[in-house]
């Protein structure tokens, strides 16, 4: 499983970074840069989340 | 056989010039397969930018209902072999669409250009000659300059939209159908392949490119397949004047200054002349390329003007290196289409070649260059 974002639908919320900074952080215009390895085990749980809650529906998980 | 003819060839013509598609050796689903085995053995790449295998992107977008779409539409200022081809040749184009709408099942063909294209009247009256199995229509595209990506299009014959989808048109592309989009020279080629039958096109294969600055004769010449850039230059005439450098690609493309080697694929070669700033023509493209963002994807609508904005600066003999070097490496990737990755492409590759000239701005304010040549 990777995260990516869908470079459209994101609107620079930034709450992925929040929940999930050891996968996603945001560059100097406040979108995210995801890591581009898979989704270590401990934190696919937080990853689910983080998905979950972005308000674009833009981070995703696959 | 050459794809460019000297002058335009109706249809009659081409057959004489060309040859005539021996349909019965394609006919039904065998001759389906054996065509995109043709394509596989021949080779043949995609002529819109990538370098994508044909048969690849033939082989996915078979279905029962699938759309074939001829990419005609050059956005890039230093291309015009798609609209020299479209003008000089259009049955070529033509026999290639309808051989690819038969590999993917079309019922349906869509030759697109942009707005006001000078190779409509061409296209117009090549069409009109013809009796195709699929009917093809001609789609005018907005001229944007990232209209006439693949997605895009795909987008705009959905539903008006000219800006990227980002989503595979093999898998869902015009109203939701497997949509094949293919630039209108790799279907000249694909038209090849089966006219030369493959192993005579791969060992005779040639590569239309656009040359323009610093030589001769500027325009769009005709070499065997993976040419040196000396050997572009040569066919545009050669060195009107000393080049240094040359952009190979079209302003997406890389700047270079090994001109022995060869550039396998590349459709556009900007020769720069020795008296014109590569900082500077760097600068003005990639202005250029951040006004034409569709501005849907963060890292393009904010990045392309930042580093815009760096190499304006750079030529006023600013510090911004250290900036282009932190943001460089985060943009490619990130867009929807792969608008951001060519600006990355010709500005990463502009420090290096013109390093010297970088250096030369931050201590003098400016490079042997007077200002305003580019």
């Amino acid at each position: 499983m990777k995260v990516t974002v869908d470079p459209i639908g994101c609107r620079a919320h930034g709450l992925c970074a929040d929940l999930l900074p050891e996968l996603v952080r945001l560059d100097e215009w406040g979108y995210p840069v995801a890591a581009s390895g898979p989704v270590p085990a401990e934190l696919v749980t937080a990853a689910r989340r983080a998905a979950a809650a972005c308000p674009a529906l833009a981070l995703r998980l696959r | 056989m050459t794809i460019l003819p000297s002058h335009r060839l109706d249809l009659a013509g081409h057959r004489r010039r060309n040859g005539v598609v021996p349909w019965i050796a394609y006919h039904g689903a065998d001759g389906r397969d054996r065509l995109i085995e043709a394509v596989a053995a021949a080779d043949l790449r995609g002529r819109g930018g990538a370098g994508f295998p044909t048969a690849v992107k033939l082989r996915a977008a078979r279905s029962q209902r699938s759309i074939a779409v001829a990419n005609g539409c050059e956005g890039d200022p230093l291309s015009r072999k798609d609209v020299t081809l479209l003008t000089l040749s259009p049955h070529l184009v033509l026999d290639g669409l309808q051989l690819a709408a038969h590999a993917i099942g079309a019922t349906e063909a869509v030759l697109c250009v942009h707005a006001g294209s000078p190779a409509l009247p061409s296209v117009a009256a090549a069409l009109a000659e013809r009796e195709d199995r699929v009917p093809v229509r001609v789609a005018e595209i907005p001229r944007r300059y990232v209209a006439g990506e693949e997605t895009a299009l795909v987008r705009h014959l959905t539903s008006g939209d000219a800006r990227p989808l980002g989503r595979r048109p093999t898998e869902r592309g015009v109203r939701g159908r497997p949509t094949l989009v293919s630039n209108v020279d790799t279907l000249a080629q694909l038209a090849a392949v089966v006219l030369m039958g493959p192993h005579h096109y791969r060992a005779a294969r040639t590569d239309l490119v656009t040359v323009t600055g610093a030589v001769r004769r500027p325009g769009v010449v005709e070499v065997a397949a993976g040419a040196s850039l000396a050997e572009v230059l040569a066919a545009a005439g050669g060195e009107a004047e000393p080049v240094t450098a040359v952009l190979a690609g079209g302003y997406g493309g890389t700047w270079t200054a090994e001109l022995a080697g060869g550039v396998p694929g590349i459709a556009a070669v900007f020769a720069l002349p020795v008296r014109a700033c590569g900082l500077e023509y760097t600068a003005k493209v990639l202005a250029f390329l951040a006004a034409e963002s569709a501005r849907q994807c963060g890292p393009c609508t904010f990045g392309l003007p930042s580093i815009a904005a760096d190499f304006a600066e750079l030529v006023r003999g600013g510090p911004a290196t250290a900036r282009l070097a932190r943001r460089l490496p985060l943009l490619t990737g990130r867009g929807a289409c792969a608008h951001p990755d060519g600006a990355v492409r010709l500005a990463a590759s502009a420090l290096q070649v013109f390093g010297a000239d970088v250096r030369a701005h931050q201590d003098g304010g400016r490079c042997r260059v007077p200002a305003g040549v580019a």
